[in-house]
C-alpha cells in the first residue's frame, strides 16, 4: 500500500473496533478486548510503517506524504479535507501509536480479565471485590472483574480514532472533528463509573470546561477561514506569503490577525490541555479508570492541546518571531510560564497518588506552551513526546500500584483509601517491576541527568530561554522544574520506599503481565526518547541531533540549531539533584499516621496549596454561582417567565379580548344576525307563500309559468342586451 | 304557392287553442286533446319551415315524425295515469286533484 492509503486507513480500524464490540460483542470479554487492542496493533503497525517511511525520506518536510479530497462545495469552490504527514505529524504518530496500544494491553489487566464476577458489583461502580475459596476451603476475598468490560474498549476505541483522526488530517477542520470526539470519549470516560456522584460531576465539570475553550477555539478556526478561505495547514502554517500578509494586517484591537487567530485557537488549546485558568477540569478526570488518565488524560489527548499549539506557530509568531515576540506568543508565554509553577506548586502538597500526576501533567503542559511561547518550537515538540512516554508511564505505574494496594486492602478487609499516598510506603520489595519502572518515569519527569528523556526535553526548553534572554521566563521554569523534582521525588518515597504504612500496603502484590509489560516497554521509551535530541556540541557531533533536524524541517524557515552553553544544562542537573534529593531527605521518614512533614513549617501557605489555590471554591462562587443564578433567576425566572412569557401572555390576553368583542359585538349580532336573518326570512316566506302558491293545482301552475315566460320575453324583446 | 305566414298564423292559432284548453279545461282528457293540439300546431311549423327553406335537408320532416311518435307515446302514458287518477279519486277534474301541496 502507498503511504497515502495507509493514512487515510489508520484511524479506521479502532472504530470498526467499537461499532463492533457495542453491536456485536457486548457480551464476550475475550472478543471485546482482543477486537480492540488487534484493532489498536493494526493502527500502530500502521504508524510505525508511516514513521519508518517518513524518515528514510530524502530532505522530508520539504516532501511529504499529503491526500486530499474535496469535501464540502462552498459556493464555487470546495473545502478541501485530507491527511497529511509532515516531521511533526510523524513523531506525534510515534508515540501516539505505542502509548495507545500499550495502554489498550494494560486495560485488559487493569479491569482484572479472568478474575471471578464480584459478589455485588453493579455495572456503573467500580468492583467490589468477590469471595473465592482455595483448595483447602479457605475463603478470601480478591479483586473482581469490572462489570462494563466490554464498554470501556469499545470508549476507548473510540477514543483512539478521534486520536488517529486528529493526528493525520491536514487541515484544522477534521483536527476539531477528532478534538471533539475526543472530548466526547473524554466525557464518557471520566464518567465511566457513572454509579458514583463524583464521578459524574466531574465528567461533566471536564465538558463544560473544555467546551468554553472550544467555543473560542472553533471562532478562531472561523476567522482564519474567512481571511484565507481554507484552512490546510500546508497552505497556511508552510506558505510565507499567507503567514506575512496575515502578519501584517491589524485587526481594531491593535493586534495581528494572525496573533488573534492564533490567541483564540490557544483557548481552546487552553481548555484541552488543562493550561490555566480552564485547568480545574483535569485534577477532577482522575474520577476515571487509571488506564483513561494515562492515555486521555496525559499521553494524548492533552498532548493534542500542544500538539495544535506547535500547529499554530508559524501563525502565532507571524509578523514576529524570536527576537521580537508577537502578542500570541506572549499570551502563550505568560499562560505556560504560570501554569508550569502554580501546577508544579499544587502537586507538592496532594496525597492522592493521581492527582500529584494530574498536576505534574499540567505543569509540563505549561513548560511545553511556555517553550513555544519564546519560540522554542523543537524543544516544545521535544518534550511533547517525551512527556507522553514518562506520564503515560507514570500513570500506568500508579494504576499499578493502586491495584496492588486494592488487592492489599481486599486481602485484609482493611477499609483504607488505596489512592492515598499516606497508606502506602514499601511497595518497592512487593511489586519490584512497577517500582523500577515508576522510578525510571519518575527520573524521567525530574529530569534526571544524562540518562532520562526528561532531562534532554527539559534541558532544551531551559536552554533555549537561557539563549534567547527570556530571564524571566528561564527562572520561572527553573523553579517549577526544581518543585517537580521535589514532589515526584515525594511521591516515590510515599510510595515504595520506608516501611508499609497500612496492612493493605504490606500486603501488596505484583499485577499481571498484561499490566506490567506496557510498564517495561514505556520505560524503555522513557529513557531512550531522549537521546534523539542530545544537543550535538556536548558529544561533538559524534551523535547527531536528529530530533532538531527532523523536527525542524516541518517549519518553512528551519530553526538555527542553539549556540551551546553550559550554565543552562548545569541549572538543568543541580535543580533535579537538588530536588530529587530533598524531596527523599524530607519525606524518608514519614511513619504511619503521621502528617505531611510539610504542614508544620509552611503552614497556612500548605492549606493554600493542599485546596489548590482555592480555584475550585473560587470557580464555584464566582463562575458556577453566578451562571446556576443567571439560568434559574434572571434568564428562568425574570427574563422567560415574566418578561418574555408575560409579553407573550399579554399579546395572547389581547388577541384573546379582540377575538370576544369580535365575537361578541361584530360576529354574534352581524354577521350571524344576517345569515340567520336570511335563512329565517326565506324559511318564513316559504311557509307563509307555499299555501298560497303551491295549492296542488296543475293548471294553477301553468298560467303562473306562462305568464313567467311571457313577462320574460317582453323583457328580452324591449330590453336586449 | 301560398306565403308561409299563413302556415305561421294557421299554427299560432292552433296552438293557442290548445294552450287555452290546457288552462281552461277541467276534464283531465281535454287537457291531453289540448296538448296535443299544441304538438301539431308545431309539426306544421316545422314542415312549413322545410318545405320553404332547403328541401334536400329533411331534418323538418324526420323532426315532424318524431314528435309524432314522441305524442303518441306521451297520450298513452297520460291516458294511463288519468285511469289510475279515476281509481283513485274518482274524478277526473284537474283542479280535484291536489294532492301536491303544501
Amino acid at each position: 500500500m502507498t503511504t497515502e492509503q495507509i493514512l487515510w486507513l489508520l484511524p479506521l480500524p479502532p472504530l470498526l473496533a467499537f461499532v463492533f464490540i457495542i453491536l456485536f460483542t457486548n457480551r464476550w470479554k475475550v472478543l471485546s478486548f482482543s477486537i480492540a487492542v488487534a484493532a489498536a496493533a493494526i493502527s500502530w503497525i500502521g504508524s510505525m510503517v508511516i514513521f519508518s517511511r517518513a524518515v528514510a525520506l530524502h530532505e522530508f518536510g520539504k516532501f511529504i506524504f499529503q491526500s486530499n479530497i474535496n469535501w464540502l462545495p462552498t459556493g464555487d469552490t470546495y473545502l478541501r479535507i485530507g491527511v497529511m504527514v509532515d516531521p511533526l505529524t510523524a513523531v506525534t504518530l510515534f508515540f501516539v501509536g505505542w502509548t495507545v496500544l500499550m495502554i489498550f494491553i494494560y486495560s485488559i489487566g487493569y479491569h482484572n480479565f479472568g478474575k471471578p464476577k464480584g459478589d455485588h458489583d453493579r455495572a456503573g461502580l467500580q468492583p467490589h471485590g468477590a469471595t473465592v475459596k482455595d483448595e483447602h476451603g479457605h475463603a478470601h476475598t480478591e479483586l473482581s472483574v469490572e462489570p462494563m468490560f466490554s464498554r470501556f474498549f469499545a470508549f476507548i476505541g473510540l477514543f483512539a480514532f478521534g486520536m488517529y483522526t486528529l493526528v493525520v488530517s491536514d487541515n484544522l477542520l477534521t483536527l476539531f472533528v477528532g478534538w471533539e470526539i475526543m472530548g466526547l470519549c473524554s466525557y464518557l470516560l471520566i464518567g465511566f463509573w457513572y454509579g458514583k456522584p463524583s464521578a459524574r460531576a466531574a465528567a461533566i465539570k471536564a465538558f463544560m470546561t473544555t467546551r468554553v475553550g472550544d467555543v473560542f477555539m472553533l471562532l478562531g478556526i472561523v476567522y482564519l477561514y474567512s481571511v484565507t478561505g481554507t484552512l490546510n495547514y500546508r497552505e497556511i502554517f508552510y506558505n510565507p506569503e499567507v503567514l506575512h500578509v496575515l502578519g501584517n494586517t491589524y485587526t481594531p484591537l491593535g493586534i495581528s490577525v494572525a496573533s488573534a487567530i492564533a490567541i483564540l485557537i490557544f483557548i481552546g488549546i487552553i481548555g484541552k490541555s488543562a493550561q490555566w485558568p480552564l485547568h480545574v477540569w483535569l485534577p477532577d478526570a482522575m474520577e476515571g479508570p487509571t488506564p483513561v488518565s494515562a492515555m486521555i488524560h496525559a499521553a494524548t489527548m492533552v498532548s493534542a492541546g500542544v500538539y495544535l499549539a506547535i500547529r499554530i506557530y508559524p501563525l502565532a509568531s507571524a509578523g514576529g518571531g524570536v527576537h521580537n515576540l508577537t502578542p500570541a506568543m506572549m499570551t502563550m508565554g505568560i499562560i505556560g510560564c504560570f501554569t508550569a509553577l502554580f501546577a508544579a506548586t499544587i502537586a507538592v502538597a496532594q496525597n492522592d497518588i493521581k492527582k500529584v500526576l494530574a498536576y505534574s501533567t499540567i505543569s509540563q503542559l505549561g513548560f511545553m506552551i511556555a517553550a513555544l511561547g519564546i519560540g522554542a518550537y523543537v524543544a516544545a515538540a521535544f518534550h511533547l513526546v517525551t512527556h507522553a512516554f514518562f506520564k503515560a508511564l507514570l500513570f500506568l505505574g500508579s494504576g499499578s500500584v493502586i491495584h496492588g494496594v486494592e488487592h492489599g486492602a481486599l486481602h485484609t478487609g482493611e477499609h483504607v483509601d488505596p489512592q492515598d499516598m499516606f497508606n502506602m510506603g514499601g511497595l518497592r520489595k512487593k511489586m519490584p517491576i512497577t517500582f523500577w519502572t515508576f522510578l525510571i518515569g519518575g527520573l524521567a519527569l525530574s529530569g534526571f541527568p544524562f540518562v532520562t528523556a526528561g532531562f534532554w526535553s527539559k534541558d532544551e526548553i531551559l536552554a533555549d530561554a537561557f539563549a534567547h534572554g527570556q530571564w524571566l521566563v528561564f527562572f520561572v521554569l527553573v523553579l517549577a522544574a526544581t518543585l517537580t523534582a521535589f514532589y515526584t521525588m515525594r511521591q516515590i518515597t510515599l510510595t515504595f520506599f520506608g516501611a508499609p504504612r497500612t496492612k493493605a500496603a504490606e500486603h501488596a502484590k505484583e499485577t499481571p503481565w498484561t499490566m506490567t509489560l506496557p510498564l517495561i516497554l514505556l520505560g524503555v521509551f522513557a529513557v531512550v526518547a531522549g537521546w534523539a535530541g542530545i544537543p550535538e556540541a556536548l558529544t561533538a557531533g559524534t551523535i547527531p541531533n536528529w530530533f532538531h533536524e527532523f523536527v525542524g524541517a516541518t517549519l518553512f524557515e528551519h530553526p538555527e540549531p542553539l549556540v551551546f552553553n553550559f550554565t543552562p544544562m548545569l541549572d538543568s542537573i543541580l535543580i533535579s539533584l537538588g530536588g530529587l534529593s530533598l524531596g527523599w531527605l524530607v519525606y524518608r521518614k514519614v511513619k504511619a499516621g503521621d502528617p505531611d512533614p510539610l504542614v508544620k513549617p509552611m503552614g497556612p501557605v500548605h492549606r493554600l496549596l493542599r485546596n489548590k489555590w482555592y480555584f475550585d471554591e473560587f470557580y464555584a462562587y464566582f463562575v458556577v454561582k453566578p451562571t446556576i443564578w443567571m439560568s434559574e433567576v434572571f434568564t428562568s425566572l425574570w427574563m422567560d417567565r415574566m418578561v418574555i412569557d408575560g409579553i407573550l401572555n399579554a399579546v395572547g390576553g389581547i388577541i384573546g379580548r379582540v377575538g370576544h368583542a369580535f365575537r361578541n359585538y361584530f360576529d354574534a349580532p352581524v354577521v350571524n344576525g344576517f345569515g340567520d336573518f336570511l335563512g329565517e326570512g326565506t324559511k318564513w316566506i316559504g311557509k307563509e307563500s307555499a299555501p298560497l302558491v303551491q295549492r296542488g293545482r296543475i293548471q294553477g301552475y301553468m298560467v303562473a309559468s306562462l305568464t313567467v315566460i311571457i313577462i320574460l320575453a317582453v323583457a328580452f324583446f324591449f330590453f336586449r342586451p | 304557392m301560398i306565403p308561409l305566414s299563413w302556415f305561421l298564423i294557421l299554427s299560432a292559432a292552433l296552438f293557442s287553442i290548445g294552450l287555452f284548453g290546457v288552462m281552461a279545461r277541467k276534464n283531465a282528457v281535454a287537457i291531453l286533446l289540448s296538448v296535443e293540439l299544441m304538438l301539431n300546431a308545431v309539426n306544421i311549423n316545422l314542415v312549413a319551415f322545410w318545405r320553404y327553406g332547403n328541401i334536400v335537408n329533411m331534418a323538418g320532416q324526420v323532426f315532424a315524425i318524431i314528435v309524432f311518435a314522441v305524442a303518441a307515446a306521451e297520450v298513452a302514458v297520460g291516458l294511463a295515469l288519468v285511469i289510475s287518477v279515476y281509481r283513485r279519486f274518482n274524478t277526473v277534474v284537474a283542479d280535484e286533484i291536489d294532492l301536491m301541496k303544501w
